[in-house]
């Protein structure tokens, strides 16, 4: 069985939100140990695709094997699913009445039934583990976004997870603070924990990522290595997407034809800009 | 040179004086005239009120001799256990409203939203003469419920105050950011365990000053059990004041009862500011 050496695999993966098609056929696979990098423009359909990997959206088409489980199947245990994909926020999702302790512990407690000692164990030692064990009695109101965002990486850590989404988890981050996330990233990567990052930091790209994955308009336009990827392109969309990211202070305005095709293929989502527009789907608690 | 331009205007002007009074004096002086009108207005109506007459019929607290203690002990306290019992109530089934108004299934939904249309597009004294008389004709069990007259109001009041905070609760659960459902569902939760461990208790904490509020609202529709015709055990605060009135000929019985109240919806009327004023700061 080939499938189960795949921790992740997704077979002509569509999603649309009404007529927007934001993802239109999307085939890769994770496999285990592997951390995998999505970057590419806002509105691309990376959060979509990532979001998509726990079932948060629900596929338009297609297959999405997580451990060999196929997620897109009715009669599937999602929550069952669920505990084995740790999944992290832009806006970190802490909850708020909550000490960070009783983060970490209520789905421990709640979801896999552990006892109240065993969970609290279990919660400390990650909290050790993302350099905040003195935190366990704060709020999260009383962190900073770093922090908070590395209480939501511990949470995650908790359930004991197979592989870890992370949905542009520095994107709300002070400046400052980026580099205290990425370290406990960079850790857990080498620790050999599967990851999917969505993200904008490309220097992590370049050194974490086994593999990287550029999306643009709904579709994967290129991947592989990030010594290919990011430091030899071959696509000319590739090229200009990291020539902004990486040069921002000397993007061609109207300049280049190739700037202006970038610009009208993601005209229609410009309206929406820093947010996925899959954010904007369910509306309100009932969404799913 | 340029000095000597400066004042150069005919009459002296400077820019944003155009003569006459400055929009600040402007403002005071209609202040002041506010002032003396109002001042006016009390001045007359002091003098021309009957003040003797005035502290016979209304301040007469004479007239209660004897009955201070049926007003503490009885009416207000059942003011209170009416309040608190159809309070219960409609915080339950308020509750079970607003998750069935947001249910996925739609006949939960359908059902939710003529629940809460017909019981707040009557009014409470309707309601609760109905549930006192209808009820047991239809239903015969309800003709001697346990609980009596307790049961009916708890009932009546209740659903009513049930349509309010089911449409409150609703609207702060809706308040939680949808992050926080994802974020619960991410971590295997289902989307019951999610709403009871994460959603509600950070709706109710939003939504603790309108509650109150509602339950100051409460407070003062218990009132409408006095329709209800009840024992002297089970009297409440206006019909106290009314019944003692009536019988001394002399309404100071029923200022007796209204102080009774504020005595009450004060307070609450202060906690409820400051919850709000609490929560303002931590948004």
């Amino acid at each position: 069985m080939s499938a189960v050496n795949h921790v992740v695999e997704i077979r002509d993966l569509h999603k649309s939100f009404g007529n927007l098609e934001v993802l239109k056929g999307i085939d890769f696979t994770v496999d285990r140990g592997q951390v995998i990098c999505v970057i590419g423009p806002s509105g691309s359909g990376k959060s979509t695709l990532l979001r998509c990997v726990n079932l948060l959206e629900e596929p338009t088409k297609g297959t999405v094997l997580v451990d060999g489980a196929d997620l897109t199947d009715p009669d599937i245990d999602i929550d069952a699913a669920r505990r084995q994909i740790g999944m992290v926020f832009q806006q970190f999702n802490l909850f708020p009445h909550l000490k960070v302790l009783d983060n970490l512990t209520i789905a421990q407690r709640r979801v896999l039934k552990r006892g109240k000692a065993e969970a609290v164990r279990v919660a400390r030692e990650n909290l050790a583990k993302v350099g905040l064990e003195d935190k366990a009695n704060s709020y999260p109101a009383q962190l900073s976004g770093g922090q908070q965002q590395r209480v939501a990486i511990a949470r995650s850590l908790s359930m004991d997870p197979d592989l870890m989404l992370f949905d542009e988890p520095t994107s709300a981050l002070d400046p400052e603070l980026v580099g205290d996330v990425l370290t406990v990233m960079r850790k857990l990567a080498q620790d050999g924990m599967t990851m999917l990052v969505v993200t904008h930091e490309m220097a992590f790209a370049r050194d974490v990522a086994d593999r990287v994955v550029f999306m643009d308009g709904g579709v994967i336009v290129e991947q592989g290595p990030p010594s290919q990827v990011i430091s030899d392109p071959q696509h000319e969309r590739t090229k200009i997407f990291l020539r902004r990211v990486l040069d921002p202070t000397h993007v061609e305005v109207g300049g280049a034809s190739d700037v202006d095709t970038l610009d009208a293929s993601r005209s229609h989502e410009t309206g929406t800009p820093p947010v996925d527009p899959t954010h904007r789907g369910g509306g309100g608690v009932g969404g799913f | 040179m340029t000095t000597t331009t400066e004042p150069a205007g005919p009459a002296g002007k400077t820019p944003g004086r155009s003569g006459g009074l400055s929009p600040r004096k402007r403002q005071q002086i209609i202040r002041y005239v506010q002032y003396a009108v109002f001042v006016g207005l009390v001045v007359v109506a002091a003098l021309l009120a009957d003040w003797p007459r005035l502290s016979d019929q209304f301040l007469n607290f004479g007239k209660l001799e004897g009955r201070w203690g049926t007003l503490f002990t009885t009416a207000l306290k059942n003011t209170i256990i009416y309040t608190l019992l159809a309070y219960a109530v409609g915080m339950v089934i308020g509750l079970v409203v607003a998750l069935m108004r947001l249910s996925q299934a739609a006949p939960y939904r359908w059902f939710a939203l003529v629940f809460i249309e017909i019981f707040r597009g009557l009014p409470a004294l309707l309601i609760l003469v109905l549930f006192a008389f209808v009820l047991p004709v239809a239903f015969p069990i309800f003709a001697n419920p346990p609980g009596g007259v307790y049961f009916q109001v708890a009932v009546g009041l209740g659903l009513v105050g049930a349509a309010y905070m089911a449409e409150t609760i609703r609207a702060g659960i809706q308040a939680v950011p949808k992050g926080q459902l994802e974020a619960a569902r991410s971590l295997g939760m289902s989307r019951g365990r999610a709403m009871i461990s994460i959603v509600i208790p950070q709706a109710f904490r939003i939504v603790i000053p309108p509650l109150t509020n509602e339950l100051v609202l409460m407070f003062k529709d218990s009132s409408l059990v006095f329709a209800l015709g009840v024992t002297a055990n089970e009297i409440e605060l206006t019909k106290f004041g009314e019944s003692i009135s009536i019988e001394k000929v002399n309404p100071t019985p029923i200022i007796a009862a209204g102080l009774a109240y504020l005595i009450i919806t004060i307070p609450l009327g202060f906690v409820v500011r400051r919850l709000e004023a609490r929560q303002a700061k931590a948004r």
